[in-house]
């Protein structure tokens, strides 16, 4: 991996909120607020791929969306490279986005469907007056080698691809300008597994090619692990627990982490489940739970979880700040 | 265990007439399936695991859809060639449906007990509506619903997906059918709430002895849940065998490659996973020989002359590739 400078991170989130306001009422007036994110703090370094990982309505996504600042967040700061990204104006954030892109669930509705690929993957050079005609031609026909597709592919529309190809036109568009950092938002949810493990093998690639940073946001924590130095697993707006990919499978400390391992059916039949199966559904981000937002379905849950909030903090005797978990049972839970 | 089986398909071909000529989207498939016991079909988008259910349903779409050859036995009748009268009686008595996105089976604008209602209403119409009212209720507690007899007087959109899919398991069961095909059931819920529906489905199997065939593109979910697999390819039979045997000695390159390119929890991280190159064949465009051929490691000369027939190699263990002869 080549990570020049490990000590200042290439992208910082500390205490990110971000309430969406909910309105009701006939003047449509604010009656409540969707706790969609609140309070989450993690880094990347150059290189470095930390996944995020939970299910539907975690908020996994509005992180991914507010970091490069498709939201404005309603607390907290994104530094990237130093520069706090909530302060900057929008011809300068404008400039940044070169370095941050992003790749989306489904490359159809992301692809403009009455472009050619070639001017789809072109559209980044022109919007930021780069090259001549001439040579952003050349530009794309090595992006696309470069991901796998025919020089040809260039006069041809999003239609005509597969689901496959068509993230692997959004992967061509998104290096175009040679980002530092990816955020990929469930880049391979929407594909057959023969063709999922040829894009994760393309993200792989990529990475160590050019020292990308990725955000892996999935809900697939098989997949998360496989591609992921660290992982932070999100609940209800809130990071449950932050470890290396290794780690986290091999002693998870928090409840949710160890149910949602648990409930990943594996492709052996002789080890069929042991069942530790999580009761209810995710409650809603408007009311959360009092304390931590966990216990109504955890199966540890004692009274005071249902008024504390639990702190991040490092795992005792776990690897310091390198294994976090919130959740003021760990170190008596044996999970 | 009963041995006869309940359900025997015998090289069913199915086809679509489309702007584009005709295509078969399922091509010569053949299986049986047994009382108390899960069949798995799994394959990726387009291999025909969904048109063989809705052959046997008898739910091809109309006018373009039609089953061209073939015999889908039920019993001692022929699902295929039946007037839509005797079908009628065995949908949901016989063969139960439950599908995908249970958002959209469910009628958004009738309140739950209407719509189980309507269900026992049909199979048993000498039931009264406050005997109706109590099977229902039943029913759903039957499912895991909680507060059944509240969550009678909701609508769809006010429940979660899980609570959604839980009702229309409660739907597809009322009839006490023999068969329940389920067409990836959990594919659209968060792994936590598949684990609680597959859960589910093995206990009511435990206790109605029904037997399931399902849909899946999961191996992880096959592995967890089914006596008997059916790797489908581009609209035919690549392998079939049970369980254990299928994973433990998987023989057709098809499903070498699937089982080879899952990342799983113990791989180590950011290694390279195995890939089958290329992708699936157009139905418009299939080649002669096995469908397989332009993506397999193995392939051979005599690959792309005539299809590979399913041979049987083992015990209950079929192949179709020229590998195994």
């Amino acid at each position: 991996m080549n990570k020049k400078s490990p000590s200042e991170p290439l992208l910082s989130v500390e205490h990110l909120k971000m309430h969406f306001p909910v309105l009701g009422g006939i003047f449509r007036h604010q009656v409540g607020k969707v706790y969609a994110v609140d309070d989450v703090s993690l880094t990347i370094s150059r290189g470095e791929t930390v996944g995020l990982v939970g299910e539907s309505g975690c908020g996994k996504t509005t992180v991914g969306r507010s970091i490069l600042q498709l939201y404005q967040p309603t607390a907290g700061r994104v530094t990237f490279e130093g520069k706090d990204l909530t302060r900057l104006s929008r011809k300068e954030m404008r400039d940044l986005r070169r370095d941050m892109q992003m790749i989306f669930q489904d490359p159809f509705e992301s692809l403009n469907s009455r472009h050619t690929i070639g001017n789809i993957v072109e559209e980044p050079f022109v919007i930021h007056g780069i090259g001549t005609a001439d040579e952003r031609q050349q530009k794309v026909k090595e992006l696309l080698r470069r991901v796998g597709l025919s020089a040809r592919a260039r006069t041809r529309f999003p239609h005509e691809f597969s689901g496959g190809q068509r993230q692997r036109v959004g992967i061509a568009r998104a290096l175009a300008l040679n980002p530092k950092l990816i955020i990929c938002d469930e880049p391979v949810s929407a594909l057959d597994v023969s063709i999922q493990s040829q894009i994760l093998n393309l993200l792989l690639d990529l990475q160590q090619e050019m020292g990308l940073a990725y955000l892996f946001i999935a809900h697939d924590l098989a997949v998360v692990k496989h591609i992921s130095d660290r992982i932070a697993v999100m609940y209800l707006g809130k990071i449950m627990e932050y470890a290396d990919a290794d780690t986290l499978y091999a002693h998870p400390a928090h409840p949710y982490t160890s149910a949602l391992i648990s409930a990943i059916p594996v492709p052996d039949p002789t080890c069929r489940r042991k069942a530790e199966i999580l009761s209810g559904d995710v409650p809603s981000p408007i009311h959360p739970p009092s304390g931590c937002v966990f216990h109504t379905r955890c199966p540890y849950a004692v009274d005071q979880c249902k008024e504390t909030i639990p702190e991040l903090a490092a795992v005792a005797g776990g690897a310091g700040d390198n294994h976090q978990v919130a959740c003021i049972r760990t170190g008596e839970l044996r999970l | 265990m009963n041995d006869t089986p309940i359900l025997h398909v015998d090289n069913l071909v199915t086809a679509f007439d489309t702007e584009q000529g005709l295509i078969r989207a399922v091509d010569g498939v053949s299986f049986d399936v047994r009382a108390g016991r899960t069949l798995g079909i799994v394959g990726e988008s387009g291999c025909g695991k969904s048109v063989t259910a809705l052959s046997i349903m008898r739910l091809l779409p109309k006018p373009h859809g039609h089953i061209e050859h073939g015999r889908i036995m039920f019993h001692d009748q022929d699902i295929a060639t039946l007037p839509a009268d005797r079908m009628h009686a065995i949908r949901g008595y016989g063969i139960a449906m439950i599908f995908q996105e249970p958002m959209t089976a469910l009628n958004p604008v009738h309140k739950i007990d209407r719509q189980l209602g309507e269900v026992f209403e049909l199979h048993f119409p000498e039931m009264d509506n406050a005997r109706i009212r109590e099977k229902s209720v039943a029913l759903l507690k039957e499912v895991g619903i909680s507060e059944a007899r509240e969550r009678m007087n909701a609508y769809p959109h006010q429940l979660s997906g899980g609570m959604r899919q839980r009702v229309m398991i409660a739907m597809a069961l009322a009839g006490e059918p023999e068969i329940l095909i389920a067409d990836e059931p959990t594919t659209a819920l968060d792994v936590t709430i598949q684990a609680q529906i597959l859960d589910l489905m093995v206990k009511l199997q435990q206790k109605t002895g029904m037997a399931i065939i399902f849909i899946t593109h999961a191996l992880g979910v096959i592995a967890e849940l089914c006596d008997d697999v059916l790797v489908m390819y581009a609209g035919t039979v690549a392998e079939r065998a049970p369980v254990k045997t299928l994973f433990q000695h998987p023989r057709h390159p098809y499903t070498l490659g699937l089982l080879s390119a899952i990342p799983r929890l113990d791989n180590t991280p950011k290694t390279r996973l195995n890939t089958i190159r290329g992708m699936v064949p157009s139905l418009y465009e299939l080649p002669d020989g096995c469908r397989f051929q332009n993506r397999c490691p193995y392939a051979m000369a005599g690959c792309s002359i005539a299809p590979p027939p399913l041979r049987q190699i083992d015990d209950n263990h079929w192949v179709s590739c020229y590998l195994y002869r």
